[in-house]
């Protein structure tokens, strides 16, 4: 004790006093941002990659800077990317959203157009930019050590209405949708709710916690993988689709019977 | 196992003829304790005519069999109890989950008991299937007109078998307690209690307290094994009773008079046809319960208030009921601090108007007309143009509700948006029945002064002849006797004058009615026509020959 406070006026203790003030606040950053804490380790190579193909494929919507673009009219190309994270990037460009094509209500799936390594670095680009969400661990991925019944739960509470009790999808205002989820791949599930594409919410730690998350996946997978034991699904779309069946087909099979067994009476 | 008699004690070692007269002993037997010779020939010996728009009918009965069977197998393994159960059962993403017995046994009607998911699935697309069969039936008997004298009181009993029929299939969705059928209860829940003043306490005595309570499921079971089958049963055979007494209309034909009925005896023909479509209505919703899905109660999930999910809606038969809530905007008001939801009151009230109307039907249109006879005869439904014309359009009306009441499901389909959709709709909802009628009605019109023509000058062939004199006359192939009897055999109504014991709104009912009426074709003129047309022939025949061919089929022959 002594001793310290001996040195205490020493004048590199100023200097030492700075650099742990430093680290403790680096430290609390890092620890109140768990995503970036779990973030996969890009190299600068990736990161370098990653703008490459941003200004080849992204920029014209997205800005050189990926800070956001508007066309004269005012209208947004493209938002600013600073700050979202490697998982939008991992969620927009692995299920094909981005580079968005087609201008519509809203960006649709399609065919993904870069592959793995090339969406791993585009990521790592976007992520070097700002802190945001990561990709998730494969810790949070892992259904076998996730609760389907409670992930159902917070499933039918938190996004039924929108996606549909059976996640089968529905319709929102304006033409917008909330598209089926069900055989969605347990990563792009996690992104989605993590980054909040368009017009989902945004499930954030504090609502969902990633234990939550990994419920949610494997009740998707548990309903995934019973498929529909009761026979033709009819797209697990309810009570219309059921009466539909009724006035069309079975209709249609009845009144056939009806007919032929006139005709045999004859 | 020989039965002696008397008079005869050669015992026969054939098979076929024991068995013969085994079932005349049998027969013997229940005639002498039941006296049932009588009836039974009297049933045997009427008859049905033949027409497979006459099979909806059956159809609905065959079905409510279905519904009895398979209703009557789930009722010994469900438990109509809200109690709180953990599920343990064999569907993982359940397990460990809070549910109410009601949803635990509905469960293990789907995974465990053997066969139950067939019998659910029968019982539901058995619904379905009731409800639709009810609906053509319906139908089929307004456009024919077979709801006129004497049938008024069967059309009535019939009405009130579709509202059971409603009635049935509403409680039975909510018997399994998923939170599909607590959103449905929860809307119902909702109607009744924008009733002013009494629906408060009309939704407390329904569920025994504040909503969802503990009652309701038992409640309802009771409604819907006990009480609405019984009414419906009850109502089937007077319903039934009733077609025996008054006989079956059939359509206008060469000897099918108002005084008669065409058609087979109900044994052997009638009753072997029947049963035949009674194991074609049976295997074809088998197959169906056994290839396709329905009410997957278990996505749905148990019954818990706060979710709803997208796609939540009722079966179809009550689809039109949601419509009309999800049309009209929020109106609301607040009187001496009590809100009056005119959101909720005017659908309820267009429901019943229009319910109301179909009910009334027989009773408006023979105020209208002023008929007093009876009628056995089925009318094609284009000699009825104003008939048609508003049966056409209450379809019209219903359909948009239940178009409206999928809005969502179509905007995904069509990619179209909701908030377009729902304009859409409001506005086809006042249009769309005024255009349907007058184009139904122009319709028929237009079908009938065709048949009229058809019937006076009969089939254009399409060859013209050109006379010596230079006229063009096309050759007409007149029709025989029986397909013009079809033509021209239907009833005619004339507007009415205001006076003379007609009050001024009757009068204008029936220029609405009988204003564009197209005249039948009238014996004078038919005489004339048939005068004009053998003079035709004539001509037709001096230019010819007698020979119609054109002159390149003679070239070909
Ligand atoms: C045609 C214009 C266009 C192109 C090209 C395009 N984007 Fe986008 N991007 C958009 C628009 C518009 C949005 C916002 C609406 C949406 O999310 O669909 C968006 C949204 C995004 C988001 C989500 C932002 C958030 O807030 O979550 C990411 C991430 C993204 N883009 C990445 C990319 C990447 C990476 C590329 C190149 C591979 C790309 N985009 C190419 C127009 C474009
Ligand atoms: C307010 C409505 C809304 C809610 C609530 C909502 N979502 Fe979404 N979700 C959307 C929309 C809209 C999209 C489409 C976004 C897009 O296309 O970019 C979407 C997309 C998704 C996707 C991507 C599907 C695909 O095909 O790639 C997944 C997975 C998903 N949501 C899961 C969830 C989960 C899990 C929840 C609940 C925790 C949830 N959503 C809650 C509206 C919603
Ligand atoms: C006496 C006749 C009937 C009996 C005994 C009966 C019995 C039952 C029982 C016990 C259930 C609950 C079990 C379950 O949901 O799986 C049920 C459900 C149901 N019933 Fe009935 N029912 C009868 C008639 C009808 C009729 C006439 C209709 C409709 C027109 C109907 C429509 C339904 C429907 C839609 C369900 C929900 C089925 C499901 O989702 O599984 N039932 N019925």
């Amino acid at each position: 004790m002594k001793a310290l406070a001996a040195r205490r006026h020493h004048p590199m203790a100023l200097l030492v006093i700075l650099l742990l003030a430093l680290v403790a606040t680096g430290g609390l950053y890092a620890a109140l941002q768990p995503q970036t804490a779990q973030a996969e380790a890009y190299t600068d190579s990736d990161v370098e990659a990653g703008e490459a193909l941003f200004l080849a494929n992204c920029a014209t919507c997205h800005g050189l800077d990926a800070a956001g673009q508007t066309d004269p009219d005012g209208q947004t190309l493209g938002p600013s990317l600073i700050g979202v994270g490697a998982a939008a990037v991992d969620f927009q460009v692995g299920t094909g959203r981005m580079p968005m094509q087609h201008s519509g209500a809203q960006a649709r799936e399609k065919p993904q157009q870069m592959n793995e390594e090339q969406t791993r670095q585009l990521a790592a680009y976007v992520a070097s930019l700002g802190p945001g969400p990561a990709v998730p661990d494969e810790e949070w991925l892992d259904t076998s050590q996730g609760d389907a019944t409670r992930g159902g739960e917070i499933f039918r509470i938190n996004c039924a209405m929108c996606h549909n009790a059976a996640g089968a999808g529905g319709a929102l205002t304006r033409g917008k949708y909330a598209p089926p989820v069900v055989g969605v791949e347990g990563k792009h599930v996690y992104e989605a709710m993590d980054t909040g594409p368009q017009n989902m919410p945004v499930f954030n730690e504090t609502n969902l916690s990633p234990e939550d998350k990994r419920d949610v996946i494997t009740y998707l997978e548990a309903l995934d993988e019973t498929g529909s034991p009761g026979g033709i699904s009819l797209g697990s779309l309810g009570p219309v689709t059921e009466g539909l069946y009724a006035w069309t087909i079975i209709l249609s099979l009845l009144i056939g019977s009806a007919v032929w067994l006139g005709a045999k009476a004859k | 196992m020989t039965t002696t008699t008397p008079s005869s004690r050669k015992q026969s070692s054939d098979g076929d003829t024991r068995l013969l007269r085994l079932g005349a002993v049998g027969g013997d037997f229940l005639d002498q304790r039941l006296s049932g010779a009588g009836f039974v020939k009297f049933f045997a010996r009427k008859v049905f005519p033949d027409h497979w728009s006459f099979m909806f009918g059956e159809m609905a009965l065959y079905s409510f069999v279905i519904l009895l069977i398979s209703g009557t197998f789930l009722t010994m393994f469900f438990d109509p109890s809200m109690e709180e159960v953990v599920y343990t059962g064999p569907y993982t993403a359940l397990q460990g989950e809070t549910v109410s017995r009601a949803f635990e046994s509905t469960m293990e009607i789907a995974f465990e008991v053997k066969g139950g998911l067939l019998f659910r699935q029968m019982h539901h697309w058995a619904a379905l299937v009731f409800m639709v069969a009810i609906f053509v039936h319906m139908f089929r008997v307004f456009f024919t007109g077979a709801f006129r004298k004497p049938r008024e009181l069967n059309w009535l009993i019939g009405f009130t078998l579709m509202i059971l029929g409603m009635a049935a299939g509403f409680s039975g969705y909510s018997l399994p307690d998923d939170v599909l059928s607590g959103n449905g209860l929860r809307i119902a829940d909702g109607l009744m209690k924008a009733i002013p003043i009494v629906g408060t306490y009309l939704s407390m005595l329904l569920f025994g307290g504040e909503f969802p309570g503990t009652d309701i499921i038992p409640r309802l079971f009771t409604i819907h094994i006990l009480l609405v089958p019984a009414a419906i049963l009850g109502l089937i055979v007077i319903h039934l009773v009733l077609v025996v007494v008054h006989k079956h209309t059939q359509y206008a034909g060469p000897g099918r008079t108002n005084r008669n009925v065409v058609g087979h005896p109900v044994l052997p023909v009638f009753g072997a046809k029947a049963g035949g479509f009674f194991f074609l209505v049976f295997g074809i919703i088998t197959l169906i319960s056994a290839t396709t899905s329905i009410n997957a109660m278990w996505v749905y999930g148990p019954y818990d208030p706060s979710p709803v999910s997208a796609g939540s809606q009722p079966d179809w038969y009550m689809l039109w009921t949601d419509g009309g809530l999800r049309l009209i905007p929020g109106w609301e008001f607040t009187i001496f601090g009590y809100v009056v939801s005119l959101n909720m009151l005017i659908p309820m009230a267009i429901y019943g108007a229009m319910l109301a109307f179909l009910a009334l039907f027989p009773f408006i249109e023979a105020w209208v007309t002023g008929d007093d006879r009876e009628h056995h005869l089925a009318d094609k439904p284009y000699n009825a143009p104003v008939r048609t014309g508003l049966g056409v359009a209450w379809i019209v009306m219903y359909l948009i509700l239940v178009l409206a009441a999928s809005n969502d499901l179509i905007a995904i389909a069509l990619q179209l948006s909701i908030n377009d959709l729902t304009w859409l709709f409001r506005i086809s909802f006042f249009v769309g029945p005024v255009l349907a009628f007058y184009i139904t009605k122009r319709l028929c019109l237009s079908i009938q002064r065709h048949k009229r023509d058809l019937a006076l000058h009969g089939q254009e062939t399409s060859r013209i002849v050109r006379t010596g004199s230079g006229d063009m006359i096309e050759i007409h192939e007149p029709l025989n006797e029986y397909d013009r009897w079809e033509l021209i055999a239907h009833d005619d109504y004339r507007p009415l004058k205001a006076g003379k014991g007609v009050s001024s709104l009757r009068a204008k009912a029936t220029s609405f009615f009988f204003k564009d009426r197209i005249e039948p074709v009238t014996p004078a003129e038919l005489r004339a026509a048939l005068e004009h047309a053998g003079h035709e022939k004539h001509v037709i025949d001096e230019a010819t020959g007698g020979d119609y061919r054109t002159p390149a089929e003679k070239v070909v022959h």
